[in-house]
C-alpha cells in the first residue's frame, strides 16, 4: 500500500512534467529512474536556460568590451551570487566554479594542500568517503609527505566519534575532509559538530556536499565550514560545472591551481601576478553555458523549496526502507538515524550486477557496483551492492515498482 | 521474465550455482588475474599445463562465474594457440550476439551482446586466462 502520486508535501505529478526525460520508455517499459544519486535528470527550466544562452545571449566572459560579452558576463556572475546565497556563504568571492566536486577537491589538495599544509601534518578522512575524497589525499600524501588517517564508522554506518578523537589526539591533524552525506549509506554527518570539533583541534574542515546539497538546505555560515564542494549535475543541473566554496582568508592565502588567462593580474616573461579570488582559481574560459544552467537549477530547486523536498524524500525513504526490508534475503547497508534517500542493498544469491540487469529489463534504473567507495564496501563486508537513490521527482509508485522488480529477481535467482 | 531468459539461460544459472572448476587446485603451473574496476569483480585463474586444466577463484556476477566455468570446459586439453583462437571467436560472439557452432556451450552467453555493460563480465575470465598463459611460469 502506498500513497497516491500526489504526495502530501509536493505535487510529484506536476514536478515530473518539468523533467522531459521522465516520459521516456526503456526496453518498452516506463522509465523508473532510481539513479539520481549518480546524476540527476534535468528540468525544462535548466534546458531552456542553456538553450537561451546559446541562442540569444552568448559570448566569452570577462574579456569582451561588446554588448554580448558584457551581458554574458553579467549572467555568469549572477550565478556566483545565486550560489553564494544558496549556500549562505559570507561573500560571492568565496564561490569558485570548477568542473565538478572531484576537481574542487583536487584544487584544494593542490593549492591548500601543497602551500599551506606541511610535511608531517595529518589529514583525517572517514571510512565512508567517495574515491574523490580519498585519492587526492593519497596523492598529496605520496608527493608531499602528508599523513593520511582514516576515522572509523560504526556498523550502523555513522561516524565513530571515539575513533575521530583518537585520530586527532596527537595534534598533528590540520584538515578533516569528510562527506556531508554518504553516497552509499545515505548517512548525514553531524557537520556543525564536526566543524566545531575540527576547529577546537586547530584543524580546518572540508565537507563533500555532493549528495547533501541536493536534499537539504545548506547554511555554510551556520555550519562554519572552511571548504565545501559539490557538482551541478547531481543538483538537477548540467555536467561540467562544479562548485568550490572556501572561506575568504583561506582563498587569499592559496596559490593558483591552473595557470592561464583570467587568473592573472599581470603577466610578463619574468613574472606573473595572480588575480584575487575567485578569479585566481578560474583559469581559462569557464563552462559558461553550464554555469547558466546551474543557476537555473538552483532557481528551480528553490522554487520547490527544501522543506517540501526534504519532507517528500523522507517519506520516500521511510517507504523504501519499510518495503525493501520485507523482502527476504535482502540486506540494506547502514542504519544511520539521520539518513537520506540512498538505499544500498545486497540480495542473497544474486550479484548486484545481475540485480541491476534484471531490473533494467523492467525499465528500472539502479546503480550496481562499489559506487566509487571500494574501501567502504570492504568495511561493510560486501564487494558490491545495488543502490536505489531518490530525488524530488521520485514517486511512491516507483518504489513499489522496485520492490516488485526485486521479487522477480528473487524468482530468477531462487 | 521472458525479457531476460535470453541472458540468464538455464545453463548459466546452473553453472553459477553449481560450479565445477571453482577453487584453487593442489597443482598448477601458471596463474593469472582479472579485475573489473567498474564493479569490483575479480577472478584468479589457475592453469595446469598438462592438458590445460583451468580452475578459477571468482568473486562476481552470475555471468562472470558461468563464463569462467564454460571457459574451463572449453579450453580443456587445448594448446595455447588454440585457446587464443577460441578467445577471439568467443569475444566476437559475445560482442555481435551471433552464435558460432564451434563454440558449443559458450554460445549460451551470446545474450550479453544486448547488455553492453555486461560484455566485460563475460570476457573477464578469458583476459585472466590469457594473462596466465602469457605470464611467467
Ligand atoms: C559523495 C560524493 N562525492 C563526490 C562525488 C564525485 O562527483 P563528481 O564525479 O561529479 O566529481 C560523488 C559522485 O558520485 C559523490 O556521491
Amino acid at each position: 500500500m502506498s500513497a497516491a502520486l500526489k504526495s502530501e508535501f509536493l505535487d510529484v505529478t506536476a514536478i515530473r512534467k518539468d523533467f522531459p526525460i521522465l516520459a521516456q520508455t526503456v526496453h518498452g517499459k516506463k522509465l523508473v529512474y532510481l539513479d539520481s544519486g549518480a546524476s540527476a535528470q534535468k528540468p525544462r527550466m535548466v534546458i531552456d536556460a542553456m538553450m537561451h544562452c546559446m541562442e540569444a545571449q552568448y559570448a566569452n566572459v570577462h574579456r569582451g568590451l561588446h554588448w554580448m560579452s558584457e551581458r554574458t558576463s553579467d549572467a555568469y556572475e549572477a550565478v556566483r551570487d545565486k550560489t553564494a546565497a544558496f549556500l549562505n556563504a559570507a561573500s560571492r568571492e568565496e564561490i569558485i566554479f570548477t568542473r565538478n566536486a572531484t576537481e574542487s577537491i583536487n584544487l584544494i589538495a593542490h593549492t591548500y594542500g601543497r602551500a599551506i599544509l606541511k610535511p608531517g601534518d595529518a589529514i583525517v578522512i572517514s571510512e565512508m568517503e567517495h574515491h574523490a575524497n580519498i585519492v587526492p589525499w593519497q596523492m598529496l600524501r605520496d608527493s608531499h609527505g602528508i599523513e593520511l588517517r582514516i576515522a572509523k564508522i560504526t556498523d550502523s554506518g555513522e561516524l565513530d566519534f571515539t575513533s575521530l578523537e583518537e585520530k586527532f589526539a596527537d595534534g598533528k591533524v590540520k584538515l578533516l575532509a569528510i562527506t556531508h552525506m554518504s553516497n552509499v549509506l545515505g548517512t548525514y554527518t553531524p557537520v556543525e559538530r564536526l566543524a566545531a570539533f575540527a576547529h577546537a583541534h586547530g584543524a580546518k574542515i572540508l565537507l563533500d556536499g555532493s549528495q547533501a546539497v541536493v536534499h537539504r538546505q545548506v547554511d555554510l555560515q551556520a555550519i562554519d565550514a572552511d571548504f565545501y564542494v559539490f557538482s551541478g549535475h547531481k543538483l538537477y543541473g548540467p555536467t561540467g560545472i562544479g562548485v568550490l566554496y572556501a572561506k575568504r582568508e583561506l582563498l587569499d592565502a592559496m596559490p593558483p591551481f591552473l595557470g592561464g588567462g583570467d587568473m592573472i593580474a599581470s603577466v610578463s616573461y619574468e613574472r606573473s601576478t595572480w588575480a584575487k579570488p575567485p578569479y585566481r582559481f578560474e583559469a581559462g574560459t569557464p563552462a559558461i553555458i553550464e554555469t547558466i544552467g546551474l543557476g537555473a537549477a538552483i532557481d528551480y530547486v528553490l522554487s520547490i523549496g527544501f522543506p517540501a523536498i526534504a519532507a517528500h524524500e523522507r517519506a520516500l525513504t521511510d517507504h523504501g526502507l519499510a518495503t525493501l526490508s520485507k523482502i527476504e534475503g535482502l540486506r540494506i547497508l547502514g542504519a544511520a538515524q539521520d539518513r537520506g534517500g540512498v538505499i544500498s542493498f545486497t540480495m542473497e544469491g544474486a550479484h548486484a550486477h545481475d540485480i541491476a540487469t534484471l531490473l533494467d529489463r523492467q525499465g528500472i534504473a539502479v546503480r550496481a557496483g562499489h559506487h566509487c567507495a571500494e574501501p567502504l564496501m570492504g568495511r561493510m563486508g560486501v564487494t558490491s551492492t545495488a543502490r536505489a537513490t531518490f530525488a524530488m521527482y521520485t514517486s511512491m509508485e516507483e518504489i513499489d515498482a522496485l520492490a516488485t522488480g526485486l521479487l522477480r529477481v528473487k524468482q530468477v535467482f531462487a | 521474465m521472458s525479457e531476460t531468459a535470453d541472458l540468464y539461460q538455464a545453463i548459466i544459472m546452473d553453472r553459477t550455482k553449481n560450479p565445477r572448476h571453482a577453487g584453487k587446485p593442489p597443482h598448477f603451473n601458471r596463474e593469472g588475474h582479472g579485475d573489473n574496476p567498474m564493479c569490483g569483480d575479480r577472478i584468479h585463474v589457475y592453469v595446469a599445463d598438462d592438458g590445460t586444466q583451468v580452475h578459477h577463484e571468482s568473486r562476481g556476477c552470475a555471468i562472470m562465474i558461468a563464463s569462467a566455468e564454460l571457459m574451463a570446459d572449453a579450453v580443456a586439453g587445448l594448446t595455447a594457440d588454440a585457446i587464443a583462437e577460441r578467445r577471439k571467436a568467443f569475444e566476437a560472439m559475445v560482442t555481435t550476439g551471433t552464435t558460432n557452432p564451434t563454440l558449443g556451450d559458450l554460445n549460451a552467453l551470446s545474450g550479453v551482446s544486448e547488455y553492453r555493460s555486461r560484455i566485460r563480465c563475460a570476457t573477464l575470465p578469458w583476459s585472466a586466462l590469457t594473462a596466465a598463459l602469457e605470464g611467467a611460469k
